[in-house]
């Protein structure tokens, strides 16, 4: 399991080499997300936010066969298409690895301390967190 | 009582530093009675913690409601609801 917060950017091909070479796997499904549009900053909580996302990954763990798991994520200033967030599941069927990748994002997105800071024509702006991530993540309540 | 409190994105800006040493009345032992007595403690703050700003709080790095007790040396950050992914 790999959890990183960095201002680097990272490669999709070197993350899915290191998963686990464990022969059980067979199914990984990766996710990244990037900067649609605007340049902005991300903000983050040192030390609170590598917390926060182990927990996810660990409430992942306990819900899904989960061999190994990798989650990234970035920060500092990024431009347009840059890649902001990378997660990686793997496991013996697709369906926990696709399950896993979804879920991790849902509930990253409302419990990791990021905030992005967009730079628009009219100046930098705060984005607000929006109600449709809530929803998403409030789906894996149970 | 002291605290260490911490502020993040647009709260970090309306009140004008990252974080501060408190030394608070021994009577705010909640996280909603520690942002009261923080709107008490200047304009800056009245409008960061303002009634009608939406507000997060983590006491020791873990997400909590604002139901949630602090004591001395707690970490206590407050933010915007998260936009991270």
């Amino acid at each position: 399991m790999k959890v990183s917060v960095q201002k680097e950017e990272f490669d999709l091909s070197r993350e899915v080499k290191a998963i686990s070479k464990n022969p059980k796997i067979g199914a990984v499904a990766s996710f990244i997300g990037q900067v649609r549009e605007v340049a902005m900053t991300l903000e983050h909580y040192p030390g609170m936010t590598e917390k926060a996302l182990t927990a996810i990954v660990d409430e992942a763990k306990s819900r899904w066969n989960i061999i190994d798991c990798t989650v990234i994520h970035r920060y500092g200033e990024l431009k347009p298409a840059d890649p902001i967030v990378l997660v990686v599941v793997a496991s013996a069927h697709r369906g926990d690895a696709f399950a896993a990748c979804e879920f991790l994002m849902d509930y990253l997105k409302t419990r990791a301390p990021f905030w992005k800071k967009e730079e628009t024509a009219e100046g930098a702006r705060w984005v607000e967190a929006k109600s449709s991530d809530d929803l998403a993540a409030e789906r894996w309540k149970r | 009582m002291k605290v260490k409190v911490l502020y993040f994105a647009s709260v970090r800006e309306k009140v004008g530093k990252d974080a501060e040493e408190l030394d608070v009345p021994a009577g705010v032992a909640t996280v909603a009675a520690l942002c009261s007595h923080l709107r008490s403690c200047g304009a800056n703050y009245q409008n960061a913690f303002s009634e009608k700003t939406l507000l997060r709080a983590a006491v020791n790095q873990d997400m909590v409601q604002p139901s949630a007790r602090i004591k001395a040396g707690d970490e206590v950050a407050f933010f915007p609801p998260v936009t991270g992914g």
